[in-house]
């Protein structure tokens, strides 16, 4: 019977043949990953009620990234915790201050297709891109995940997404997203998005990730991209291993049968904008062209790998940005700060006047350096703008490209970032 | 299990966790965290609800972070369901693993702010005291019915695990010291 990626992975992970949508099964997780602010901190006393222990010390990962680094007595307590639970439970995969959760994992080849991931956070759907079933849970599930090396799921049925055509110049994966967004909205609750197509095949797993990451906005339980040679090569390049047959093995089948298809035209897309307090809210660039930012952000999980920082320095190299605008740059690894340091990126953006913070979720998460200000406004390379989420409930948050924040942050308000890209070329 | 009775609140669509559970509260106790839900739209809710009181939304309740204190606020301030046209996967699992049921069903008409409810999960229906309705509400699974009238996720792993001999895990390796 034809079966989708999802089912296979269920199937494998429920001990069955098969499994349809709608069928209510016990899977097997094959990696549990949890951060400071939803891991040990809220595990540590139900684990000691319980006095199970850690199902497998091996299968749990560990990451400091949402305190750090401490800015008060408290959010030092909780990384506090967080370390001694890591000690004292033996989790050898513990990333203390490293980097972003959803950046850590490929980057260290924890990663691979067919895997069942749970992870204490809702963009856990960032590792989907390869291949893996990787969906976020609450601390109370994780708690239960990390006691049992087991959960309860629903199986879901499959939304596929075919993006044909080349990206312009100046047009990324995050602004296929914020379309998506708007077009398909986020509401898909108890589904999974499966992304594919020559526009997908063409990227590199950091702008699939993209896709996969902000499946959560989407609402989807995740979303899967099927691995392919680029998928390989990168999980090995990382210290994963990984088996080529997990190309064949790992990818629905031509006629599994999807809740819904839909198609989009990757080059008929422009930078896309999403105006406060929605992703949903998104649309062309010149629509919101000329609103007044206080802020522009680089950071987060979708928005400050190495190749989001490169689009940035792209826009600002030579450049400066406007008087009266502050850009601030979080690096999401302190991996991806050595390379951008090692390859001229880092100059770039600091000699166009950005400030860089520490590694980590930050302003994103409404918890670290960054934050705003009632009636301030950002633009932010993040995934999310919803109200309050970044500082005072009064601000307003705008989502866009690494570009389009770089473009921005150059001109003191939102501006489409391809003049600056085509200037450069024509001078080259 | 006993029915819940309670006042609705009505909220549109579109609740997500920063509503609920605002960012820069997230470091403050439960009961202070608690005290910010759903200011930014409605600042009188947090003061002026009662427990037994439902929260009532339209469409993507709870849409956003993982974060559990998004439905652990709710409780603590004494909500006794959440009833919405459709929930966030995980803030719905969040729901239930506390213990605190989440009824999938479309108010549009049928409730208003004030509308005194009456839930009886048991029997499958939702009444509207205020105008005299009542209506069928989905069954849940059956293994989610079991773990809300336990109380919860916590209170049935500690039911499976609370047998003979589980007392002999260690909580942590020897040697740990954390007092
Ligand atoms: S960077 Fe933002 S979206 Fe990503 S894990 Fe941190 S808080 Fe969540």
């Amino acid at each position: 019977m034809a079966a989708t990626l999802v089912e296979k992975i269920m199937a494998r992970a429920a001990g069955r043949d098969t499994v349809s949508p709608g069928d209510i099964v016990t899977i097997a997780v094959d990696l549990a990953m949890a951060h400071d602010s939803s891991g040990p901190r809220r595990w540590q006393a139900r684990l000691e009620a319980l006095g199970t222990g850690l199902w497998d010390p091996d299968r749990v990962v560990i990451v400091s990234d949402h305190y750090v680094p401490a800015v008060d007595a408290e959010s030092a307590a909780i990384l506090q915790v967080t370390r001694e639970f890591a000690r004292d439970y033996g989790v050898k995969n513990f990333y203390d201050m490293k980097g972003i959760c959803h950046v850590i994992l490929p980057e260290n080849g924890h990663v691979k297709p067919g895997m069942v991931i749970a992870g204490g956070d809702s963009h856990t759907t960032n590792a989907g891109a390869f291949g893996a079933y990787a969906a976020g849970f609450g601390a109370t599930d994780m708690t239960a995940i990390v006691a049992t090396g087991e959960t309860w799921t629903m199986v879901p049925e499959t939304i596929r997404v075919d993006i044909s055509g080349a990206l312009g110049d100046g047009v990324t994966a995050k602004d296929i997203m914020l379309a998506l967004c708007r077009d398909l909205g986020m509401g898909h609750h108890f589904k999974v998005i499966e992304y594919g197509g020559p526009c997908v095949d063409a990227m590199d797993m950091e702008g699939r990730t993209v896709l996969s990451n902000m499946a959560a906005e989407l609402g989807a339980e995740t979303g899967l991209i099927a691995p392919d040679e680029t998928t390989l090569a990168h999980i090995r390049a990382h210290g994963g291993v990984v088996e080529d047959e997990a190309i064949q093995r790992w990818r629905s089948d031509p006629d599994a049968a999807y809740a819904k298809v839909f198609n989009l035209d990757a080059s008929a897309l422009s930078p896309q904008v999403a105006a406060p307090h929605s992703p949903a809210n998104s649309a062309d660039v010149g629509v919101h062209a000329g609103a007044r930012i206080d802020q522009a952000y680089i950071g987060a999980c979708v928005g400050a790998k190495l190749s989001d920082l490169r689009m940035a320095a792209a826009v600002l190299k030579g450049r400066k940005i406007a008087p009266g605008v502050r850009l601030l740059v979080a690096p999401a690894s302190s991996r991806v700060t050595a390379a951008a340091a090692k390859d001229g990126t880092l100059e770039a953006l600091v000699e166009a006047g950005a400030v860089v913070l520490a590694s980590g979720c930050g302003a994103c998460a409404g918890l670290g350096a960054g934050l705003l200000a009632a009636g301030e406004v950002c633009i932010s390379s993040t995934n999310r703008n919803f109200k309050g989420r970044m500082g005072h409930k009064d601000a307003s948050v705008y989502l866009g490209s690494p570009y389009t924040v770089a473009a921005s942050a150059l001109e003191g308000r939102i501006a489409d970032p391809r003049p600056f890209l085509k200037t450069r070329r024509a001078a080259a | 299990m006993s029915a819940r009775e309670g006042r609705a609140w009505v909220f549109g669509d579109g609740i997500d966790t920063d509503l609920l559970a605002p960012g820069y509260a997230m470091k403050k106790s439960p009961e202070a965290l608690a005290r910010h839900t759903l200011e930014a739209v409605d600042p009188q809710f947090a003061a002026h609800v009662r427990p037994g009181d439902m929260l009532v939304a339209g469409a993507d309740l709870g849409i956003g972070s993982s974060r559990e204190q998004a439905a652990i606020s709710l409780k603590t301030l004494g909500v006794s369901a959440v009833i919405a046209k459709s929930f966030a996967r995980i803030f719905y699992r969040n729901c239930m693993n506390i213990g605190l049921p989440a009824i999938q069903f479309d108010p549009a008409g049928r409730i208003h702010p004030g509308d005194n409810l009456r839930l009886d999960l048991a029997a499958g229906r939702l009444s509207n005291l205020a105008t005299g309705k009542t209506w069928p509400v989905a069954a849940l699974p059956p293994h989610l019915m079991t773990m809300i009238e336990q109380g919860g996720l916590m209170a049935s792993l500690t039911a499976r695990f609370a047998k003979p001999g589980a007392a002999a895990h260690p909580a942590r390796p020897q040697g740990a010291s954390h007092d």
